[in-house]
């Protein structure tokens, strides 16, 4: 059994017009992996896909999750199975506090019948609010409901830290953020990264790579991945722009 | 079954007067009901007899099925075993209370104080018109109403009241919520829960009645009104849950709020039982800085009805009114909503707004809304709307995303849409009793 978040030659579209045209990627465990692109190049696509959104249709290829079929799996089941998206744009869902909401997907995790430790929970999660700065008074507000744009993130963040997934894909988690924020959501992240995990952070810009500091850069163009290097990478495209690697396939 | 009332024959009138006027628990308990209360009982009566119920042509029962409107063949509810209502109502109360009383067929059979401050006046009705009389009065029924239902109006005034008369004396701050069950139980039994709040200067108090049944499947008849004063300063918070039968109970419920100055009232509907509902609510903003917060939680499912019809006047200056009223219907439910804000002539600088959102869970769910505005000053912020839809695949997806399934994910939206109104009252256990309720029936919907 592999482990690695592996995705081998996949193909998918939205309302017949291919978006993602036969991209393959491998993340081992232990590793943090970048996705970088100008917009357009199908970035987001590639994250809503593996995440099971409907409005995307998988026309070729597979997603293998430390060997699991990871396509063959609901929604839900996905997110059980231990994958994890950081959405761009979380969405908002009036009525439903935090807490509620996450004592809901850990109880999804439980088996049937058996209730959360709920003490354990809220220390839990109170210990996790605090290393991302985030009041206490947020457990009692709605999802993401009037939330500022870094609070949003934040909220991302602690999900992800509260679900404990073997992969996770931040999707571009540094759009909207200060500088301020940007730092304390990376810290997040550092301090999850561990030998048993695998990350994949999409962003567009570098800034975000200097904070969380990738092992493996890679670009998309086009619906598929163009060229992969080390950390440098991120730095030469930041220097050189996006043009740099068209005109460079242009010539191939 | 007649849709509208057959005036009793004069040959019966005095048999019917007695059963009305006199009928239980007045004749069980030695009170004195003062002449003034009597008066209004005998013409509410002539009126009742001679005024025509509603109809079809009526703007104000526009979308209603008349079929289930029913004012005759009424019975005055017998006396009944009530402990098992009791030990119910018991078992399942807030923990702080201030006061809490029991009626069971519109008979007091339990009443317990808890941390009630001193000087409150809090009893049964009628002990408050025996004792209390000139205070009562000044308050009593001064509502005429003008969204439909003063057929039910003039036969509530008639006839035997339940329900109980709060009285918070300048000053007073009484923390925990005053609760009152209502039962009802018997074949066409009849009751008349009556609420009447007054918060005097710089108060606060609140009340939740709940209504029951004593048992499924019997038509059942609740026709109550609730009166809620709130001088200046005050902060008045009343809850109407309605919990009874949904295979037989039927329920109207007439409401008033007048807030004076600088004082606020909040009122809310919280509709999960009874076979059909009619709630009207008059609010009126009848002093600067004067606010009404009008809410409604309504989960309908089967072929429950629920039946909405609210005013919000702006009589003066500086006043300010929010009314949220949020509809989850499944099979084939129906619920109506028909809201007008009035701002008066002369009422400059008003705030106020009226949102109705219903979420269809159904194709055969039915959801009526129409929201109305009418400003006659200047100044004025107002705005009313209504949406329907169902739940976005997006939101579903969200929730999905972080391992919960997809009916759960439901489920979970579905209620915090409910909440949403619920979570903007006061008193914490409040609103857990409040929304653990509606949890426990979109739990049983699945």
């Amino acid at each position: 059994m592999s482990n690695s978040l592996k995705i081998e030659n996949l193909h998918a579209s939205v309302e017949d017009t291919e978006i993602l045209k036969g991209l393959s990627l491998e993340i081992p465990k232990g590793e943090v992996h970048a996705i970088m692109g100008p917009n357009g190049s199908g970035k987001s696509t590639l994250s809503k896909v593996i995440a099971g959104h409907e409005d995307y249709a998988v026309s070729g290829g597979t997603v293998h999750m430390d060997g699991e079929d990871l396509l063959a799996l609901e929604i839900d089941e996905r997110s059980r199975a231990g994958f994890f998206l950081a959405f761009q744009y979380p969405h908002e869902i009036p009525g439903v506090s935090n807490a509620n909401f996450l004592r809901a997907a850990r109880q999804a995790r439980l088996p049937k019948g058996e209730e959360i430790d709920a003490v354990a929970f809220y220390k839990e999660m109170y210990a996790k609010m605090d290393e991302l700065g985030m009041d206490r008074k947020f457990t009692a507000r709605s999802v993401n409901d009037g939330f500022s744009g870094g609070e949003k993130k934040r909220n991302e963040i602690l999900q992800m830290m509260m679900l404990d997934p073997k992969y996770a894909i931040l999707d571009e988690t540094d759009s909207g953020l200060d500088i301020d924020a940007l730092k304390i959501v990376a810290q997040g992240v550092n301090s999850m990264r561990s030998p048993e995990r695998g990350f994949l952070v999409i962003t567009h810009y570098q800034r975000l790579l200097d904070y969380i500091v990738p092992d493996v850069v890679h670009v998309m163009h086009d619906g598929k991945i163009v060229k992969t290097g080390g950390k440098d990478l991120a730095l030469e495209l930041e220097e050189k722009g996006y043009d740099w690697v068209t005109e460079e396939l242009a010539v191939a | 079954m007649s849709l509208t009332l057959t005036p009793p024959d004069k040959m019966a009138d005095k048999q019917s007067t007695d059963q009305w006027f006199a009928s239980a628990p007045l004749t069980e308990s030695s009170v004195d009901l003062p002449d003034w209360y009597q008066q209004i009982q005998a013409s509410s009566w002539e009126q009742f007899c001679e005024n025509g119920g509603p109809t079809r042509l009526d703007q104000n029962w526009r979308f209603a099925d008349l079929k289930k409107v029913r004012l005759s063949g009424l019975l005055p509810a017998p006396e009944v075993d009530s402990a098992s209502s009791v030990e119910r109502a018991l078992r399942n109360r807030l923990e702080a209370f201030a006061a809490h009383f029991v009626f069971v067929n519109n008979r007091l059979v339990h009443s317990e104080t808890g941390s009630l401050p001193e000087g409150v006046i809090c009893l049964p009705i009628n002990e408050a018109l025996a004792k209390h009389s000139d205070l009562v009065q000044s308050y009593f029924l001064k509502e005429e109403g003008c969204l439909g239902g003063s057929k039910f109006r003039q036969i509530h005034a008639a006839a035997s009241l339940s329900g109980v008369f709060v009285h918070v004396p300048r000053g007073v701050i009484c923390e925990d919520p005053i609760l009152v069950n209502h039962f009802v139980g018997g074949d066409s039994s009849t009751i008349f829960p009556h609420t009447l709040i007054v918060a005097d200067d710089n108060t606060s108090v609140s009340v939740m009645d709940t209504f029951q049944s004593i048992q499924e499947n019997e038509e059942t008849y609740a026709i109550g009104n609730v009166d809620l004063h709130a001088n200046n300063g005050a902060n008045l918070q009343y809850v109407a849950f309605e919990d009874a039968s949904d295979t037989g109970a039927k329920h109207v419920q007439l409401n008033s709020s007048k807030a004076g100055r600088d004082s606020s009232i909040k009122s809310a509907f919280v509709n999960l039982g009874a076979a059909w509902v009619r709630n009207e609510s008059i609010n009126h903003m009848a002093d600067s800085g004067a606010d009404c917060q009008i809410y409604s939680a309504n989960l309908a499912n089967g072929i429950q009805e629920y039946d909405q019809r609210t005013l919000q006047v702006h009589e003066a200056q500086h006043t300010t009114s929010d009314l949220l009223f949020k509809n989850a219907l499944y099979d084939n439910a129906r619920t109506i909503f028909s809201g007008l804000i009035q701002v008066l002539p002369g009422s400059h600088h008003t705030d106020s707004y009226q949102t109705c959102r219903n979420l269809l869970g159904s194709k055969a769910a039915e959801a009526n809304a129409m929201p109305g505005l009418e400003i006659d000053a200047d100044q004025v912020k107002c705005s009313h709307g209504s949406t329907s839809g169902q739940i976005s695949d997006e939101e579903i997806f969200y929730l999905q995303a972080r391992g919960i399934t997809a009916e759960d994910a439901r489920r979970i939206i579905s209620l915090g849409f409910l909440n949403e109104t619920v979570s903007r009252l006061d008193c914490d256990n409040l609103k857990e009793f409040l929304f653990s309720r509606i949890e426990r029936k979109f739990a049983s919907l699945a």
